[in-house]
């Protein structure tokens, strides 16, 4: 626990030394709520698994990390090996991100319609503070969640999206954060704000993604707020390297009849944790909350769902699904809170794993809070392995062991993926889903 | 083609065939009769390859192979189909592609060209009519929603687009409606043919007015009570299983 402590202090005494800096860079409300979140994390300290939120998930690898601050490194990155491991689109626009600072050699923003604005935070920190004002930290919580303060209080940069009313973007908009680490363990905290005003309508692709072998500590924070009657879809798609670690809130606030949904795919990454929480905050709102994790070797992934209903009349929609191989490890947990007032709730949960080893562990655990009476809200967890029928069956008619598996797997995971809406992201996570199989290669037309 | 000599099989120990002997010549129909609890699926579902089954004497050969020690995907490949009694419904895989990867896995095994998807639709469409098939069905998860009869005509549909050399069908001829059993029937007659055998496992006499075996196998308590040809059918129709039973003991009296 000393140990733990003292790498508590090695923030703290971080935080002493940029905070002069900080100070100095334009956005002046800011400072009052970095030292805030600085002082709550003090008193917080990392979690542990004390902590019923982390109950399954130590951070101790985290904690006990001496990370150094990521350098602004953008030009070690080749344009052509992240158009490869990042799938960039070239129609898509997009900003770049390596060890947490814009990167503008990678990033394409294009001509946006009808003054979308698509920024490094750093920058409109500096020259357009008050863009960030309303609701920059004012949503993603820093009081209880030690991570959140962390970044609150070192956040740099990061994307800002603001769709004007009304305004609708056809092509989504890509969020890359690299990550290189080979000289030692770095950590980066990516904060996003993405603002969509009334009536408008977005997709927003977050993708994170490892290059190199090192040690390297991502952890983002990203709000979301969807206002009276907007669209947003929202993806994340982690793809960190094999040695990351990985903590990350989204944090969606829904305005009246609008609609939300934030897909969470983890491919990669030793420790992940996805922190995703929506406050249904208006009439009429609906959230779907759609994921899949994909889990191998010693990797650990959480993911931590917190929906609220705050106002009557609010469907929200939880989908996961886990695939687990090796000595792999998943948590899933599904927080639904319906306040007295939000009466005719409409909530449904679903978390479905499918356990390839008898090494590989998942905990599953819906957590429901009801304090309205006349709602309707249904969960349901399951944990199965491959189904011996099915197997034989297949392999009955010639298909081998591992293509047999390969074939039962994918269609078990594809049904997330088939929840995916762009087409062309679909088909990269489709293609995903093909490299992580045994004998992937020869289901690629399966469809 | 098949040989089977005093095969013995047990599930969780309790031995349930108890010595089975048979010979199966290509273009030869077997059928294989026999009441609930006779061994009639087990026989079929240790030859496909079907592991909750032990065998623990005898032996099987298949074209002089020993089969007992083949995979099911590699008896699958050999040309062995059996027919399930209960097809498995498997969502989230598409009907087509299971059935073009597993003609292709068998038409690799055989020197033959893969299929590409354009080709195997074409080879799948006229197999579909024989079957009386709605190519919609292709478009489906394996077996996900089909009604009983969709199913089993699902399995006669494989069997025509794999063409196996030893077809197996268990009690593929149960609680169809005589439309579905025709159809059943008229799929597996047109599949006749000199280089193929196929082993009809029923519970019921009543397929055996549309498929005409050329040899008829009576299965009481793991074992071949009676064999003859069609006519023995018709005498199982009117003297019942019951009949089989007593002959038995005076035919082993006089084996032994």
């Amino acid at each position: 626990m000393l140990q733990v402590a003292q790498k508590t202090d090695d923030y703290l005494s971080r935080f002493a030394q940029v905070e002069a800096r900080l100070a100095g860079d334009g956005a002046a409300f800011l400072l009052p709520i970095r030292k805030k979140a600085i002082e709550r994390f003090a008193e917080l300290g990392f979690p542990t698994t004390r902590d019923e939120d982390w109950r399954f998930t130590n951070v101790g690898p985290i904690a006990r990390t001496a990370f150094g601050a990521a350098t602004r490194d953008g030009e070690a990155v080749e344009a052509q090996q992240l158009a490869t491991s990042a799938l960039l689109q070239a129609d898509w626009p997009r900003l770049v991100f390596v060890n947490g600072h814009v990167a503008p050699q990678l990033s394409s923003v294009g001509k946006l319609p009808g003054g979308v604005r698509l920024e490094s935070l750093a920058a409109v920190a500096h020259a357009d503070p008050e863009a960030l004002q309303q609701h920059l930290a004012r949503h993603a919580d820093y009081q209880d969640h030690p991570f959140t303060a962390l970044n609150t209080a070192f956040m740099e940069d990061g994307a800002y999206v603001h769709i004007p009313k009304g305004v609708y973007l056809e092509q989504p908009i890509h969020l890359v954060f690299v990550s290189t680490a080979d000289a030692g363990p770095v950590v980066s905290h990516p904060r996003n704000l993405i603002v969509a005003e009334t009536g408008s309508q977005a997709t927003i692709i977050e993708t994170y993604l490892g290059l190199g072998d090192g040690v390297y500590f991502t952890n983002a924070v990203t709000e979301i707020i969807v206002g009276e009657n907007a669209v947003i879809d929202h993806y994340k798609v982690g793809r960190e390297a094999q040695q990351a670690y990985h903590v990350g809130t989204t944090q969606i606030h829904q305005d009246r009849s609008s609609n939300a949904s934030s897909h969470a795919v983890t491919i990669g990454g030793a420790l992940v944790r996805n922190d995703i929480n929506t406050v249904l905050d208006g009439e009429g709102a609906q959230c779907t909350l759609n994921g899949l994790y994909l889990v191998s070797g010693r990797q650990h992934v959480d993911n931590h769902l917190r929906v609220e209903h705050a106002k009557p009349h609010c469907d929200s929609r939880e989908f996961f699904k886990g695939v687990l191989d090796g000595h792999g490890k998943a948590v899933f947990t599904g927080r639904i809170i319906v306040r007295k007032d939000a009466q005719k709730t409409d909530a449904k949960q679903t978390n479905m794993n499918l356990l390839l080893s008898d090494h590989a562990q998942v905990d599953t655990k819906p957590q429901l809070e009801i304090f309205a009476n006349d709602v309707k809200c249904t969960h349901g967890a399951t944990i199965g392995q491959i189904d011996e029928n099915a197997m034989f069956y297949l392999r009955s008619r010639g298909l081998s062991e591992p293509a047999s598996r390969g074939l039962l797997v994918y269609a078990f995971a594809s049904e997330a993926i088939d929840r995916i809406q762009p087409q062309l992201l679909r088909a990269q996570l489709r293609q995903t889903l093909f490299d992580w199989l045994p004998e992937g290669h020869r289901l690629q037309d399966a469809r | 083609m098949l040989e089977i000599r005093n095969l013995h099989a047990s599930v969780e120990g309790h031995e349930i065939l108890k010595g089975v002997d048979l010979t199966v010549n290509a273009g030869e129909l077997h059928s294989i009769m026999g009441p609930n609890g006779s061994g009639k699926s087990t026989l079929a579902q240790v030859l496909a390859g079907r592991d909750t089954y032990e065998v623990t004497q005898g032996e099987v050969l298949y074209e002089g192979r020993n089969l007992l020690e083949m995979a099911p995907d590699e008896r699958a490949r050999a040309g062995v189909f059996m027919a399930f009694q209960y097809p498995v419904e498997i969502p989230g895989v598409n009907t087509a592609y299971f059935l073009r990867a597993a003609l292709n896995a068998i038409r690799k095994h055989r020197g033959l060209e893969e299929l590409d998807a354009a080709d195997f639709l074409d080879w799948v469409k006229d197999k579909m009519k024989l079957v009386d098939m709605d190519e919609r069905l292709l478009n489906r998860s394996i077996n996900e929603g089909f009604s009983g009869g969709e199913k089993k005509r699902g399995e006669i549909l494989q069997m025509a687009v794999l063409e196996p050399k030893l077809a197996i069908m268990d009690e593929t001829d149960s609680g169809l409606d005589i439309d579905a059993l025709k159809i059943v029937a008229k799929g597996v007659n047109t599949l006749r043919s000199a280089d193929r055998a196929i082993i009809v496992i029923t519970h019921y006499q009543r397929i055996l007015d549309y498929i005409v075996p050329d040899f008829v196998h009576v299965l009481v308590d793991g074992r071949i009570v009676r064999s003859g040809g069609k006519e023995l059918a018709i005498e199982l129709e009117e003297k019942g299983y019951a009949g089989m039973e007593q002959k038995n003991a005076a035919t082993e009296s006089i084996a032994s």
